[in-house]
């Protein structure tokens, strides 16, 4: 590891305000965005940039998320820079066009600040919202600390617009935990990012009058299928390119990010599957357990979308019991999105280790190092006693 | 702003003959027209619809401007987003300032009932853009059901005929009306027949400082019953009976631009389609009695408002 060119202004910021200071950097063209808890102070940030005078972007106030992202790929399609940000039910109305933007192919970035799905009403964090949206051809990084909320804000950018990729691209962050979470971080500084996020050349753009393009047309039972297999095939290119991407910013910042990060997973014999600021928790129960002697190790996900399925499961094939934490609920499904990838990425590596699948905090229920503590001996035990009980368990459930 | 047939008729349409919408479609026809008068460089958007299934089926495109669909209800925030680009892009130097247009084809589906909300937020933010809505009183593209625009008493698949409910119970929303609630720069109702008209409207509406809206009456042979020749016909009968006035507020003073004489009755308007032929029976009578009191009161509203 080399180290970085450039030093960054160690600051205390939220998770929304590390994400306002992103995207002021990168500076897109266009952002349009309607405020929702716990997303709001995002969109009040940039607004005051916006009315300081300190961006160029044209801001969209818009009505609804789902005008939002339209105008979003209205102005993708124009040929520029185009942002937005959301959280929960935003995420859920925008769920259409989240389709047309990446069956469009436009490098759109999106800052999702996870929030539960109604109904009951609740503005807390879970992931229902951002898994909702995991089949609609967008790229999923999602963020374990406020500084990751930032760094992955800007490589976000990066990665859509690579020429081999070409999608739409959203990284999530756990709502009021780290949102509305003050965290130390470093800042790069303003021409660090701008130079790293570079200039946006379009193939196509709207806007070119002398070439006339046409935007998202009518495809039927010839061209539809040629078309969406080609959305897949990008979607495993990323899984080349966000590497690489997150290597430039390692050298960059020396905050290098590949598709996971493993926590002492290498010779761990019990290991955790999980993605965003749990990752924290149970980094520290790793360490606990470590100095009790259990061989306890962490698989963060970094990339949910695209699936590294390989990475996945080379990194956890020879360990005795796996427990993948989900924060959402797929109603009338054996487990949770995540373990299903998880597991199926297994299988079809030819492992079959013990598995239990976790579904924890949602609508904002705290998790605790305790609760954490209690999976790690579930896996010892299963893997002394064998599986008894069911594989989908709730965690921090008052029943 | 002078219209000359003569030059207008040579340049090249930039709606591209092949399209695949129906012969006698009053669609084409009001896109042609709209575009002669705004010229070029132009964007255009279209939500879904006939329009857009018709004119962009992949791999071809009738389209010789760049143009994009994105959904069904959202046009509006789409070209919202296309014209803010187009002016950040030029503000930061990125691009010049080529005087580009943005134009926007929907039907009443997308505009008066769907697309509502993305609508009424584009106008308040003021995008400088024009929205032209080709009305053809009801959802034709899947099969002419009801809309909002589809006036009382008319058949439709979904306010169909029965023995119980002779076609659709509620009478048309007026959109114009709202979208003139906005106080956007220029708002005006017209009607392919009367050309100049809808060509010095268009050329007024791309040049106002702000949103435009146009509201076009879009005759459909398909969903109005009657045989395809007859669209212009009917798009005369539809201004001379005052079903569908034409007229436009221009920076809030509203001005009527044509007053027939004599005003045709109403059954002139339900005789000439098959979409209202249940309506002249002794039992619907009452229907007609109606629907002739909403088109006398709206009028005289309108004149009103027009103070002649």
């Amino acid at each position: 590891m080399v180290s970085p060119k450039v030093r960054g202004k160690p600051v205390a910021l939220d998770g929304d305000r590390a994400v306002a200071e992103a995207i002021r950097q990168m500076s897109p063209d266009v952002v349009a965005a309607y405020p929702i808890t716990p997303q709001t102070e995002i969109v009040m940030r940039f607004s005051e940039f916006v009315a300081n005078g300190e961006v160029d972007t044209e801001f969209i106030p818009v009505e609804s998320e789902h005008a939002a992202m339209s105008a979003c790929i209205g102005a993708s399609a124009a040929g520029g820079r185009a942002q937005t940000a959301t959280a929960g039910a935003g995420l859920a109305f925008m769920w259409e066009v989240l389709w047309v933007a990446s069956g469009t192919r436009l490098p759109i970035v999106m800052h999702v600040v996870n929030r539960s799905l109604s109904a009951p009403l609740n503005i807390h964090c879970d992931h229902s919202d951002s898994m909702g949206a995991r089949d609609a051809g967008w790229i999923q990084l999602y963020d374990e600390t406020v500084q990751e909320a930032y760094d992955n804000a800007i490589q976000a950018l990066r990665i859509a617009e690579h020429p081999d990729v070409m999608l739409p691209t959203l990284h999530a962050m756990d709502g009021f935990i780290l949102g509305h979470g003050l965290e130390r971080l470093e800042l790069l500084p303003d021409d660090a990012v701008r130079e790293f996020v570079g200039v946006y050349k379009p193939e196509h753009s709207l806007l070119d009058v002398d070439h006339p393009v046409t935007y998202g047309p009518m495809e039927l039972t010839d061209y539809f299928f040629e078309h969406k297999r080609q959305q897949a095939a990008a979607m495993e290119r990323a899984l080349e390119i966000i590497p690489q991407i997150g290597e430039e910013y390692g050298m960059l910042t020396g905050r290098y990010y590949g598709l996971m990060e493993g926590y002492r997973l290498e010779d761990a014999e019990f290991a955790t599957v999980a993605l965003g600021s749990t990752a924290g928790t149970i980094k520290t129960v790793v360490d606990e357990l470590r100095d009790q002697g259990v061989k306890a190790g962490l698989l963060k996900l970094r990339c949910f979308r695209p699936f590294p399925a390989t990475t996945v499961a080379e990194a956890l094939g020879d360990k005795k019991a796996i427990a993948v934490l989900d924060r959402s609920l797929s109603f009338g499904a054996q487990c949770g999105p995540l373990f299903l990838e998880v597991i199926t990425a297994l299988f079809t590596h030819g492992f079959s280790p013990k598995v239990l699948n976790y579904a924890y905090g949602l609508g904002g229920r705290d998790i605790v190092p305790a609760q954490i503590h209690q999976v790690y001996k579930d896996l010892i035990d299963i893997d002394r006693e064998g599986l008894a009980g069911p594989s989908l368990r709730y965690l921090g459930l008052r029943e | 702003m002078v219209i000359n047939l003569k030059k207008m008729s040579a340049e090249q349409d930039l709606l591209a003959p092949g399209h695949r919408l129906c012969a006698g479609c009053a669609e084409s026809i009001v896109v042609r027209q709209v575009l002669h008068a705004v010229g070029q460089p132009v964007v255009v958007a279209s939500p879904t619809g006939c329009l857009e299934v018709a004119t962009s089926p992949y791999p071809y495109t009738s389209w010789r401007v760049p143009w994009i669909h994105s959904a069904f209800e959202n046009v509006a925030s789409t070209i919202s987003g296309v014209e803010t680009m187009y002016r950040s892009l030029v503000k930061q130097g990125k691009m010049e300032d080529k005087g580009i247009k943005f134009v926007v084809f929907a039907g009443d589906g997308a505009t008066y009932d769907i697309g509502l909300q993305f609508l009424s937020g584009a106008l308040e933010r003021g995008h400088k853009f024009l929205y032209v809505c080709l009305n053809n009183e009801a959802y034709m593209n899947t099969g002419i059901q009801r809309s909002s625009a589809t006036p009382l008493g008319a058949w439709t698949t979904t306010s169909p005929v029965g023995t119980a409910i002779p076609g659709k119970r509620e009478n048309r929303k007026d959109i114009t009306a709202i979208v003139a609630a906005h106080d956007i720069p220029y708002v005006a109702q017209a009607a392919p027949h009367a050309w100049r008209d809808l060509i010095t409207k268009a050329q007024k509406a791309i040049a106002a400082d702000g949103p435009s809206f146009i509201n076009v009456l879009a005759p459909c042979q398909r969903g109005w019953r009657y045989p395809p020749e007859e669209t212009i016909a009917i798009s005369r009968l539809a201004v001379e009976t005052c079903v569908w006035p034409i007229y436009e507020v221009v920076d809030g003073e509203w001005k009527l631009n044509y007053r027939p004489s004599p005003k045709k009755p109403i059954t002139d308007w339900l005789q000439s389609q098959g979409r209202f032929r249940h309506l002249l029976t002794s039992e619907n009578r009452h229907i007609v009695d109606a629907l002739q009191e909403i088109v006398d009161q709206q009028w005289a509203k309108l004149l009103e408002r027009c103070r002649v």
